[in-house]
């Protein structure tokens, strides 16, 4: 082993003076020392990185659990709650006259006198009855599940439109594109609110015969017309979002380089440009749905929504109008309700996209 | 000298881009009328400023563009010619109205060639998938070409892969945005070797790095050169890591080739001026030297594309141009020595 001297620290130098050691006061790093040297992470998948982070976002997990306790709810209540959306509250058989706008966990005085006979409890009208006598409860709990399932399909079916539409126009560009998207401008362009009054009034004739006496004719004419009109009208911002992506990640260097090794276009599409979009696409299907969710609300507040008896969120606020004043409880629960899902989804959006978009990070 | 056998051969290749301006459109000349041989084995550097067509010459070979005009022959085979004609003198030949003579158009499906003809890219972060791992980055021509008959044989040849350019085992689960410039550089030629190429386009390879992982990746580009013997097209703008990687070097100027020679010649012999201002541009790390030698400052802007001056595109910075520049564009000429310049004053 040579002897080397060590060099001596240049004067003014910020180096560690070395001529006062020798080489015996040095020895070498063992294989573990290395280890511990090396900084690099835990080598993780896109989807696990971004759900690690969006745990780490305290509003995010709140909203998830806000909606996981609201679905659960709406799910789980109506085989407790022993009352149906559309019935009219009864005794013994009889119809209940006097249990029309009881207050919560009130009993009409039929109810009181059939319990005091009978010895028998009665289910509480957990939030009252309505004018009509029918348990409010349960009917706010089915305009929630007519308002998420309104929210959801339309978000799902803004997301096949506008990928597919999206897509197309931006991987083939060219004329190909500019015709795609002056359409979309067209639409883009025409006042929103006006549109859908429109169709579903227009939906709403034509509907009825072709969908008389078949299941959807549950759902009503106006539900229906509803999500055609989301399909109709709210795939165009999706549209435009996706094929930007789609034009911008197709001039990455590794497309061509892909196209270099002689991969096939449904190949690239399919393994390189669709997988770098996903986020984008994850965050905006979850902000579309507080977004159909509030106009299905605003439509059935006009009384263009749900046919009665069936109900949403939207109609029972609507409902709710004209008894303001002597029942404020009726307006404030299924719009805390609106308000709860809306902020929940659409921080639950914003988490998504601080968690999953990579630009961001 | 006895003419070896080329591995490549560009004759006249034009690639136009068209440019939309108002109504009409017109072309934008990125390379126009190249030719060169790359032998076997060899490495031919490109040299140019930005904007002067280089990375389009490697892209137009490959075929990543549709080329709007000229020859490609590679290993014997022709796989692209356009049909026109040049007579002895590199003259396109016309009939009476003026349109060129054309022969047999020839237009191959590339598919086949893609496992002999490969590219290294300049950015190496934006080359690589960032949603794949190493494994499947390098493992995607295997797949493309099938080049194995099961996944034991695939990760075999993905891991040799990755020891060639200096990649641990362990890292073939990564993702691309886990590795250092370099090492994501290291990548992108293992996914150009994975065919087993006989050519490679090396895209500006080192000009995204650091220079001491420049020297590291030149390095090794040297090295599988001498292990594989693959030729390249080594595309770059730094004269110094061209001229320490290549035998012969080729100098552009708006899409047009100037000057080419061996590595060395060119660097003792310059003929053209551009080449003479281009290599006096080179920094000189010897400060001493450095105050003693005279730099050529070209004056003016480089002219756009999309107005190209007539004749030869050097002569609105040229100090020597006549009047002839104006009028004809001056052909390759051999100087002696296999060094090749166009221009009529030099």
């Amino acid at each position: 082993m040579q002897e080397e001297k060590l060099k001596k620290r240049q004067f003014l130098s910020a180096q560690v003076d070395l001529s006062k050691f020798n080489h015996a006061q040095f020895e070498k790093a063992t294989e573990e020392e290395k280890q511990q040297q090396d900084v690099m992470g835990e080598s993780t998948t896109f989807f696990k990185d971004g759900m690690r982070r969006l745990r780490k976002n305290p509003l995010a997990m709140g909203s998830i659990i806000v909606l996981l306790l609201i679905i659960l709810t709406i799910i789980v209540a109506p085989s407790i709650v022993p009352y149906h959306y559309s019935e009219i509250i009864s005794v013994n058989g009889k119809r209940d006259k006097s249990a029309a706008n009881l207050g919560p966990f009130e009993y009409s005085k039929a109810e009181q006198k059939y319990m005091a006979s009978s010895g028998e409890k009665l289910f509480p009208h957990i939030l009252g009855t309505d004018s009509l006598s029918r348990d409010y409860f349960i009917r706010v709990i089915y305009g929630t599940r007519v308002s998420l399932s309104v929210g959801v399909v339309a978000a799902i079916m803004v997301l096949i439109i506008g990928l597919l539409y999206g897509s197309i126009a931006g991987y083939f560009g060219g004329r190909v594109d500019l015709i795609m998207m002056r359409i979309v401008d067209i639409i883009y362009s025409l006042p929103d609110m006006l549109i859908i009054i429109l169709l579903s009034v227009v939906f709403n004739e034509r509907l009825k015969p072709v969908i008389d006496k078949t299941i959807l004719s549950v759902l009503g004419t106006n539900m229906i017309s509803m999500f055609l009109v989301f399909g109709l009208l709210y795939w165009v911002s999706m549209a435009r979002l996706i094929r930007g992506q789609i034009l911008s990640i197709k001039n990455n260097e590794y497309v061509l380089a892909a196209k270099c090794i002689g991969t096939k276009n449904s190949r690239i599409l399919r393994r390189h440009i669709l997988p770098n979009c996903l986020s984008v696409i994850i965050i905006t299907t979850a902000l579309q749905v507080p977004s159909a969710i509030f106009t299905e609300s605003y439509l059935s507040f006009l009384g263009l929504g749900v046919s009665a008896p069936l109900t949403s969120l939207g109609s029972l606020a609507n409902d709710a109008r004209a008894g303001m004043q002597s029942y404020p409880l009726r307006l404030v629960v299924p719009a805390v309700i609106i308000c709860l899902i809306v902020l929940a989804l659409n921080l639950l959006g914003d988490g998504l996209r601080d968690a999953f978009d990579s630009k961001l990070n | 000298m006895e003419k070896q056998n080329n591995l490549l051969e560009v004759s006249h290749l034009k690639q136009y881009f068209p440019v939309r301006k108002g109504l009409h459109k017109i072309p934008l000349k990125a390379v126009d009328d190249v030719s060169f041989t790359i032998r076997p084995g060899e490495t031919l550097g490109l040299v140019g400023e930005s904007g002067c067509g280089k990375t389009t010459v490697g892209r137009t070979l490959l075929r990543l563009y549709q080329p709007t005009g000229g020859r490609i022959v590679f290993d014997n085979e022709v796989l692209y010619d356009s049909g026109e004609q040049y007579d002895e003198n590199g003259k396109l030949i016309v009939d009476a109205d003026g349109k060129p003579v054309l022969g047999k158009k020839i237009d191959k499906d590339m598919l086949p060639y893609r496992k002999q003809m490969q590219m290294v890219f300049q950015d190496p972060y934006s080359s690589l998938n960032p949603r794949m791992t190493v494994e499947d980055i390098i493992g995607e021509p295997l797949d493309v070409h099938k080049l194995y008959s099961n996944r034991k044989e695939r990760r075999e040849k993905i891991l040799s892969l990755m020891e060639t350019v200096g990649l641990n085992a362990e890292h073939a689960m990564r993702y691309a945005h886990e590795f250092s410039g370099g090492q994501r550089q290291r990548i992108g030629i293992a996914r150009a070797l994975a065919v087993n190429p006989k050519f490679i386009v090396c895209d500006e390879p080192v000009s995204a790095l650091d220079v001491s992982i420049q020297a590291q990746v030149v390095n090794m580009f040297e090295e599988l050169q001498d292990k594989l013997g693959v030729a390249y097209l080594f595309i770059a703008h730094d004269l110094l890591v061209v001229h320490h990687i290549s035998d012969r070097i080729a100098v552009m100027y708006l899409g047009k080739v100037v000057e080419i020679a061996d590595a060395d010649e060119l660097n003792a012999n310059p003929v053209h001026p551009y080449t003479l201002s281009l290599l006096s541009a080179v920094p000189i790390p010897d400060p001493e030297t450095a105050r003693k030698s005279q730099r050529i400052v070209l004056e003016g802007d480089v002219p756009s594309p999309l107005k190209m001056p007539s004749g030869c595109p050097f002569r609105t910075r040229c100090r020597y141009a006549t009047e002839q520049c104006a009028a004809e564009m001056p052909p390759l000429k051999d100087r002696g020595n296999g060094h090749f310049c166009a221009c009529w004053n030099k």
